[in-house]
């Protein structure tokens, strides 16, 4: 075990873990939003307690969302102080920018949300959400302009050993952020529309406020059908940019060894690492990754084999990523248009069975977006930015093999118990339903 | 020039920062002693539930400035103190998600467990960056080969010191918020304590400032220069006027401490410039305002930044301190219609 590799151990695992609440975040607050914004324009009282049955969901979620990403702004400099270094002039404004204009507008409000019922006016209430939702994405997308940066840099120069910036907004404009950012922020919109359509179903399927969770289940269901299809179609557009900017990144998600001319995608493959090629190859449609990644029929898709050695990524968990996340991605695509299709007709109730598929869909988003991340990540091996800096040459000097060792079971140990207490809340809250909700209030307002 | 701007700008993003958080450490450390039961203890949470996260973004924000403007300090500052970081990263998250988790179960063990969190793991990182702050105004031992301290050498008698000091001040920072925040006998334990608090703290203080002169070379800039000395003064001066307005009017009080605590640490980043980190090896080796700030591109950017939004964000911060201006009563945590922790 070295240093750079327990680094990297530590980073995969405190940043999947953020994003394990991130993209609810993402998508339950503007959900939230919408059912206040509805309470206000319609004065349906049903929909304030679905606000405020979510509106606890949310709260609930966001606690850890909150904690577990100081984490990750403080470990740029703990754990990988020479590229911080290396790359501060480019990478630390927008981390500064993001909390400046994010996260303030974000716990600020978040504050004005959650104690002000009775101190702000209704408007000024439900706007006040709209800024979290808002806060969220534009965080979200600062976040996102630093990462796409390092899996593609532009707008710099490198000199005195750095790289300096020369143009702030080829960094912030370029493609692959832009991208990055829809595609992320939609995934998150699909977890939240998940994961009201899932608690709504249990409720549903119990026959326990019909009237409110078939409301709630419609906004989640169009709001799915919308997330899904974006995600879809914005996940395609990214894979092209990839295959733009990260020829080594696409060979590994789509597994090709050998560079070729109007290549097939196969369907099926099993990759065989060590030597180089693939155990099996089935399906083959002819020309097809020539079309999705360049949209010519008749590009040359480069191999993994023709890339200088020590330069390509870890190619079965790219490829295996990459597969899952792309067939998660279709099915909840059909998922969400049958839901829609079913609360639409009026038919939901009836179709128990639907319904508890739609419970036990809840975490399959988050699988999704794991795996996004993992082919983002490992599929920019070795490099740490892309082209420029190689992971092994990140790592701060200063920081020896125990103190890693220490700090990262510290993080497993207090992660999993957080973890396991937050999911435990969720699943509590989530079960007790609007009612049960406004009698804890009662009984001591916590 | 840019540099100059930048390194001021630096220490007030801390001073704001230690002015703010200040009073909920203050306030989660005191939270056993002032309150005796449960519906006392929510009080005192939920006095700084609406911007307990707000605070903590100035942190968060300290951070990513020093990310932006000095990078390279960025770097060796938090690879450096890696180990006492660690502990305040750890004792931040489990003070965060305290205030959100200790009501959601209904169980007085459980309230309990997470009252011990708020308590010590406020207490951890209000010692733990005096620590660094002292060290910091010491110099950390580097030169072109690293880094050659350890978790203990941290641990030297005027980091300690400093450590003791910055809690003294929370502490007494924190109970001028919970006498003016809090009612009936919260706010009464509070402000008997910020009473007898402050004699300690004077004490420390005085401590402090004639350990510095010995143990770091903070006058330095203020001997050559002694208009500066106007920003010790005005601390000093601040310390006295809390035990003045104590008498009269605690909000007086409480907006004195938020002086105090902000002079206190421009009297440290006034005696560091141009340094962030000196080296206690040999200067040639310090971070400074200089040596280790971006280009002059990236800091021009993020100048114009902050001009724009950091004021926005004044404003809607001060307007919700505003909304929840009202102190907090024992009959709207038993409300149902009011959100509480
Ligand atoms: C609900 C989650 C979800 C779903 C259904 C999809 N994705 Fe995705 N994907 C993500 C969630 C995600 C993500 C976690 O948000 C990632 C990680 C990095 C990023 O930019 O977004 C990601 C990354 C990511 C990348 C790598 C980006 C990079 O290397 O920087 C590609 C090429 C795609 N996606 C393509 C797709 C395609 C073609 C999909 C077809 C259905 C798809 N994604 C569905
Ligand atoms: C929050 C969602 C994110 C997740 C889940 C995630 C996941 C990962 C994973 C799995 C790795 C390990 C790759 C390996 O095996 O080496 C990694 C590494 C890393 N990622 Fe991310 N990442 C996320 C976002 C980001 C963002 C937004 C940034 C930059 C702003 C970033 C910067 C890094 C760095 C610096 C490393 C360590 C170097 C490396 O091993 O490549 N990550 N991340
Ligand atoms: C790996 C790099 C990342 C870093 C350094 C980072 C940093 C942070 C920090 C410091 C916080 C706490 C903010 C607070 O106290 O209010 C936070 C929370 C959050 N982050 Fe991350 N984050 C990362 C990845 C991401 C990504 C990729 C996204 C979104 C796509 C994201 C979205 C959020 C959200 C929604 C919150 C909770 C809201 C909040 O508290 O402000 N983060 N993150």
């Amino acid at each position: 075990m070295d240093a750079v590799f327990l680094a990297r151990l530590q980073f995969a695992m405190t940043a999947l873990f953020h994003f394990i609440f991130v993209p609810l975040t993402l998508g339950l607050s503007v959900l939230v939003a919408i059912m206040e914004t509805k309470y206000v324009k319609t004065g349906d009282e049903t929909y304030l307690r679905m606000t405020k049955f979510f509106g606890k969901l949310f709260l609930i979620n966001f606690a850890l969302g909150l904690v577990t990403g100081i984490t990750l702004e403080f470990q740029f400099g703990m754990n990988w102080a020479r590229y911080s270094k290396f790359v501060g002039d480019i990478f630390g404004p927008p981390l500064a920018i993001e909390a400046t204009l994010a996260f303030f507008l974000e716990s600020t409000f978040l504050g004005v949300w959650i104690f002000g019922w009775k101190k702000v006016s209704k408007v000024m209430h439900a706007a006040s959400m709209w800024l979290v939702a808002f806060g969220t994405s534009v965080s979200a997308l600062w976040i996102l302009i630093a990462n796409a940066w390092m899996q593609h840099p532009v707008g710099f120069v490198v000199r005195n050993g750095r790289a300096e910036f020369t143009d702030f907004m080829a960094a912030a404009t370029q493609p692959y952020a832009i991208l990055k950012f829809l595609h992320t922020v939609t995934a998150g919109y699909v977890v939240g529309a998940f994961f009201v359509m899932g608690v709504s179903a249990y409720h549903l399927l119990r026959n326990n406020e019909v009237d409110l969770f078939k409301k709630a289940f419609k906004i989640g269901a169009a709001f799915g059908v919308f997330a899904t299809i974006v995600v879809f179609i914005i996940g395609d557009m990214h894979a092209a940019e990839v295959a733009k900017t990260q020829p080594t990144k696409l060979a590994a998600m789509e597994s090709v060894w050998n560079s070729e001319k109007g290549a097939p995608m196969y369907l099926f493959i099993v990759p065989d690492e060590k030597h180089h090629k693939n155990a099996v190859e089935l399906f083959g449609i002819p020309k097809a990754l020539s079309m999705i990644a360049y949209h010519d029929p008749n590009a040359t898709v480069k191999g993994l084999n023709d890339f200088p050695k020590g330069d390509t990524p870890p190619v079965l968990i790219t490829f295996a990523s990459f597969r899952s996340m792309v067939g998660l991605g279709t099915l909840f695509v059909l998922v969400a248009l049958l839901a829609f299709l079913f609360i639409r007709k009026d038919n939901l109730i009836d179709k128990k069975w639907f319904l508890k598929a739609m419970v036990w869909a809840i975490p399959f988003p988050y699988i999704a977006i794991e795996f996004g991340w993992v082919v983002a990540e490992v599929g920019r091996q070795p490099w740490i930015v892309y082209g420029l800096m190689k992971t092994s040459q990140a790592t701060s000097l200063a920081v020896t093999i125990p103190q890693i060792i220490m700090s990262l079971a510290g993080f497993v140990v207090l992660y999993s118990i957080l973890g396991i207490i937050d999911i435990y809340l969720l699943i509590k809250y989530a079960k007790e339903g609007p009612e049960a909700a406004s009698v804890t209030a009662v009984e001591g307002g916590k | 020039m840019l540099n100059i701007v930048w390194f001021a700008l630096w220490g007030l993003l801390w001073a704001i920062y230690f002015m703010l958080d200040g009073f909920d450490f203050g306030a989660g450390i005191l939270h056993p002693f002032v309150a005796k039961n449960d519906i006392e203890r929510r009080m005192v949470i939920n006095t700084v539930g609406p911007v307990w996260d707000g605070n903590e973004v100035w942190l968060i924000t300290a951070g990513g400035v020093t990310f932006a403007a000095f990078p390279t300090t960025y770097a060796y500052m938090f690879s450096y103190l890696y180990t006492p970081l660690f502990f305040i990263l750890f004792a931040l998250i489990l003070r965060g998600v305290s205030f959100e988790f200790r009501g959601k179960i209904n169980s007085e063990g459980w309230a309990k467990l997470w009252d011990f969190v708020i308590f010590f793991f406020s207490l951890m990182p209000a010692l733990l960056f005096g620590v660094a702050f002292g060290n910091i105004f010491e110099g950390l031992p580097m030169d072109a080969n690293g880094y050659h301290g350890t978790l203990f050498t941290l641990l030297n008698p005027y980091g300690l010191l400093t450590g003791i000091f910055f809690v003294l001040m929370f502490l007494q920072h924190g109970a001028l918020w919970l006498a003016i925040k809090a009612t009936g006998n919260v706010s009464e334990r509070s402000k008997s304590f910020a009473d007898k608090n402050w004699a300690v703290l004077l004490i420390v203080a005085v401590a402090f400032l004639v350990y510095t002169k010995f143990a770091t070379k903070l006058y330095d800039n203020y001997f050559s220069n002694p208009v500066w000395f106007i920003v010790p003064a005005v601390a000093v001066l601040s310390l006295l006027m809390i035990k003045v307005f104590s008498k009269t009017s605690y909000i007086k009080a409480f907006y004195a401490s938020c002086l105090m605590i902000l002079t206190v640490v421009f009297t440290g980043i006034v005696g560091l410039f141009p340094n962030l980190i000196p080296s206690s090896i040999d200067s040639a080796y310090s971070l400074t305002a200089y040596n280790s700030s971006s280009s002059p591109y990236t800091l021009k950017l993020m100048f114009i930044v902050a001009v724009i939004f950091v004021p926005i964000v004044i404003a809607y911060q001060i307007w919700s301190y505003k909304i929840f201006s009202a102190p907090i009563t024992e009959d709207d945590l038993k409300d149902p219609e009011v959100e509480t922790y």
